[in-house]
């Protein structure tokens, strides 16, 4: 058998830590091969390694059969080698093309030839299927096309090897579907494809062979056809996950959040949250299913007082938190996991410890008389680090430095730890693995069994289904059904957010 | 953790050296001695306790400049406006100095106390702006530099003297000036502003590093949306954080009004030390402590240029050039970062 990639026995050692312990991971041709692992599992170190930014300690890269050094990412391309990162690197104000030329500009008499670069580029979309306009600028694009000019411009500058790092966290569904599709036209045109990823769904639509690799340890490797998504998680995970998070029924009592009429503009001035009537009770998490862009993410600005909202009412325990600050809400007993925990869960800046007292700073016994008690800080910060199993070197250590999915536990255990009485949790597992899915999962019923109210929004269905005890459906900001979890299919869900079943289901809840 | 300390802290220690290096270039290349040159320039910044005492003098308010630009830098806003402020305070504390008549307890913290209320409300302008409207503060402080500057003026000329250049002399009640220190320095103009300054080196430490208040500035500062989903004033803690940073200006021009000059005359320009201080705090990297380092750095440069022309015939001006090469170094601290590790791998 013909490999095109093989990484032997790669080892590299960041002071005392060994990121990859002997790791081989050998590449077909035609194939896409998945590498799998946790994050911080050193999934991105191996790949650093094969596209020349980092150097090996040992082991081997061999070419087509031929060992060679990898010194930079130019000497990764001249093997063809590309790689389509998570985080685009592309220039905003550029056109497709000139952004796919970008460093390797072809001209004619000292000018660029961006008409022939225009024409390349649309041959090669279309020969591949991407269907992107090589004039349109980037800015204008969406996301998922934003991707695609990441892979014509591997493709331009002739790659063979495609290394995909987590594509599909910043897509919605149907461009996951999308992106599926040119995968496969990939390597139909006989290009080969390593794909990382934490998401056992993709590879066993898509792969053909599958690296688990845990905690810098290559562990196996599969032909997908002879495993199934159990498997596949207890190798990256090392132990047995569940992915039905066991939960007893719930018993939900008095209502902790009302919503009436709730009226809510975006910056913009359009309203995006339209009338809108939703309870929680204690007891219960809802789940808010819905296509991204429907307003889900306004209303939550809207409860936790980020965003000023137009008309309505919104009641916890009975009393009126309707348009006041984040900090009298915080304080009525509101938690908040944040939908972009970059953006608003952490000063990223700071260190962990201290961002684990970003919303009671203030409050003894972390400040006396206005000055800050650091003792205390670090204490609970250490409690915290070891109760939710965050993974960091020190609680010193900047918040900047963590994995997204410490990140992200850090973040519910300091939202958790303030027992909130009302706890609303936007996406809490996007980009993370099963483990921490698992974890946060467990984590949410918990509260709900200690009797506070949970408002979950995802825009992942299985989530949805999986744990909360009513769904809530919305369409255009507004709520458009409520339905059981245990009655219903992603079928009818799916329907419901795309609104076409609007009128029966809003007669049947 | 530790190394990356120790990089910070050597960044700016290799910046001045490579300033100093490429400036006897400068100095060989236009047929100076840069051997005495620098000779002349350390003799004239340290070589008697007459120089130390104008070093120290120099120092003073090159502190308190720097220390507000860090402090609206660490809170992430960028006071171009020092210079300006700086002068409203000085003019602020010149005016108590001259028309009140109280004892020295009391006249000399009012004076300096109005120097610092002069200079917050001419940085709470553009935190206001800023705050309530997103007017970029860059632009706004650097037009207040110039409103200051001929405000003032206007007000020597008309308030303070009957159509004069200058004001009285502060009354000695007001006066930072020191006898003893004058005398035990052989009659320099050192006086006890320097003690104030650092001073305000501690208290921005404080604040900043240790208290809550300062916890939310600086968070501010990194992430204001994190900041507000924290409950956090955000608009509030821009419009504070350069209302004190205003505050460490105008307190950096009560050291010219009440002890170097001990008044206020017409300006034909501006000083220049608000501008400075925007170099003090970056090669201090924005820390209290290294600031005073970086600010003692700049006074003795300047002090010590006054030595030049006559005992080395290097013209001043080099001075200024090696000031902007090392300034030139710290902004490259790429370079020098590359250096650094270059370094380190050879060491082991």
């Amino acid at each position: 058998m013909e490999y095109v990639i093989e990484m032997l026995n790669i080892r590299k050692v960041f002071g005392n830590f060994v990121a990859n312990d002997n790791i081989t991971l050998q590449l077909k041709k035609g194939e896409i091969h998945a590498l799998l692992g946790e994050n911080g599992a050193g999934k991105s170190t191996l790949m650093n390694v094969l596209f020349g930014l980092y150097q090996p300690d040992g082991g081997e890269i061999r070419v087509k059969g031929q060992s060679v050094k990898i010194a930079n990412p130019n000497v990764a391309n001249d093997l063809g080698i590309g790689m389509v990162h998570q985080h685009f690197m592309l220039v905003d104000t550029f056109t497709v093309t000139e952004n796919i030329i970008l460093g390797s500009e072809p001209t004619k008499g000292g000018k660029i030839d961006i008409k022939h670069a225009e024409q390349q580029v649309r041959e090669l979309s279309e020969r591949y299927g991407l269907a992107v306009d090589p004039t349109a600028k980037i800015a204008d694009i969406s996301v998922g096309m934003q991707q695609r000019v990441e892979i014509l411009k591997t493709l331009y500058r002739g790659a063979e090897i495609l290394i995909f790092d987590e594509p599909t966290a910043v897509l919605t569904p149907q461009e996951i579907q999308e992106l599926i599709q040119i995968m496969k036209a990939l390597v139909r045109e006989g290009k080969s494809i390593i794909l990382i990823t934490h998401k056992l769904k993709e590879i066993m639509e898509v792969c053909d062979r599958v690296t688990v690799i845990r905690r810098g340890k290559g562990i196996d490797t599969l032909n997908v056809a002879d495993t199934n998504p159990n498997e596949l998680a207890a190798l990256m995970v090392g132990r047995e996950v569940q992915f039905k998070t066991d939960k007893k029924p719930a018993q939900p009592s008095k209502e902790v959040l009302e919503i009436k009429d709730l009226v809510v503009k975006d910056a913009r001035g359009v309203t995006v949250v339209d009338h809108l009537n939703l309870t929680v009770r204690a007891g219960e998490i809802v789940g808010i299913a819905g296509v991204d862009g429907n307003g889900q993410t306004e209303l939550i600005e809207a409860i936790t007082g980020l965003l000023k909202a137009e008309s309505g009412s919104i009641l916890l325990n009975g009393q009126d938190i309707f348009n006041l600050s984040p900090r009298k809400i915080t304080e009525a007993g509101v938690g908040h996991i944040p939908q972009d925990r970059h953006k608003h869960g952490l000063v990223l800046d700071f260190p962990i410890g201290e961002n684990m007292v970003l919303q009671t700073y203030y409050k003894k016994p972390y400040s006396k008389n206005g000055v800050l008690n650091f003792k205390a800080i670090y204490d609970k910060a250490r409690q915290l680090i070891a109760e939710f199993d965050v993974r960091t070197p020190d609680e010193y250590t900047p918040a900047r430095a963590l994995s997204g999915g410490n990140q992200q536990k850090a973040i519910i255990g300091r939202e958790v730890d303030r027992n909130p009485e009302l706890l609303i949790a936007a996406q809490p597992t996007r980009g993370l693995d099963v483990g921490a899915i698992e974890f946060i999962h467990k984590r949410l019923i918990e509260q709900r069994d200690q009797g506070k109210a949970v408002l979950l929004v995802s825009f992942e269905l299985d989530e949805v289904m999986n744990v909360s005890d009513r769904i809530a459906v919305i369409y255009e900001g507004k709520i458009v059904a409520i339905v059981d979890p245990k009655e219903t299919t992603e079928q009818e869900l799916g329907l419901l957010m795309a609104g076409s079943k609007q009128k029966e289901a809003g007669v049947s809840s | 953790m530790n190394s990356s300390r120790l990089t910070k802290f050597l960044i700016p220690v290799f910046a001045v050296l490579l300033g100093v290096i490429a400036g006897s270039i400068v100095m060989l290349v236009s047929g100076y001695n840069p051997i005495a040159g620098y000779s002349a320039l350390l003799y004239g910044s340290f070589g008697d306790s007459y120089y130390i005492g104008e070093t120290i003098r120099q120092t003073t308010p090159y502190i308190l400049a720097g220390l507000a630009v860090a402090f609206a830098f660490r809170t992430g806003l960028f006071n171009i406006g020092v210079e300006g402020q700086l002068i409203v305070g000085w003019l602020a504390s010149v005016w108590v100095g001259v028309s009140l008549d109280l004892p020295k307890v009391i006249h000399l913290p009012l004076a300096i106390l109005a120097a610092a209320a002069a200079g917050a409300l001419w940085a709470f302008i553009p935190g206001f702006l800023k705050a309530r409207f997103k007017v970029h503060e860059v632009i706004i402080t650097i037009m207040m530099n110039y409103i200051a500057l001929h405000v003032t003026n206007a007000i020597i000329r008309s308030v303070l003297s009957d159509k004069g250049f200058k004001s009285e002399t502060v009354h000695p009640s007001a006066s930072l000036q020191s006898e003893f220190l004058q005398s035990i320095t052989d009659y320099s103009t050192l006086h006890y502003g320097i003690i104030i300054s650092l001073i305000g080196a501690i208290i921005m430490w404080f604040l900043l590093e240790k208290t809550a208040k300062g916890y939310e500035l600086r968070a501010v500062g990194f992430n204001q949306h994190a900041s507000q989903y924290a409950g956090m004033n955000v608009p509030r803690n821009i419009i504070l954080s350069m209302v004190i940073s205003g505050a460490f200006a105008g307190v950096a021009g009560a050291m010219e009004g009440l002890g170097t000059f001990g008044n206020i005359s017409v300006k034909a320009g501006f000083t220049g030390i608000g501008f400075d201080g925007i170099a003090v705090a970056l090669i201090g990297s924005n820390n209290a402590f290294g600031i005073i380092l970086s600010a003692l750095l700049f006074g003795a440069l300047k002090v010590g240029a006054l030595e030049m022309p006559s005992s080395a015939d290097v013209p001043t001006e080099l001075v200024d050039i090696v000031i902007a090469l090392i300034i030139f170094f710290v902004a490259s601290s790429y370079l020098i970062r590359l250096l650094l590790s270059r370094f380190k791998k050879e060491g082991k």
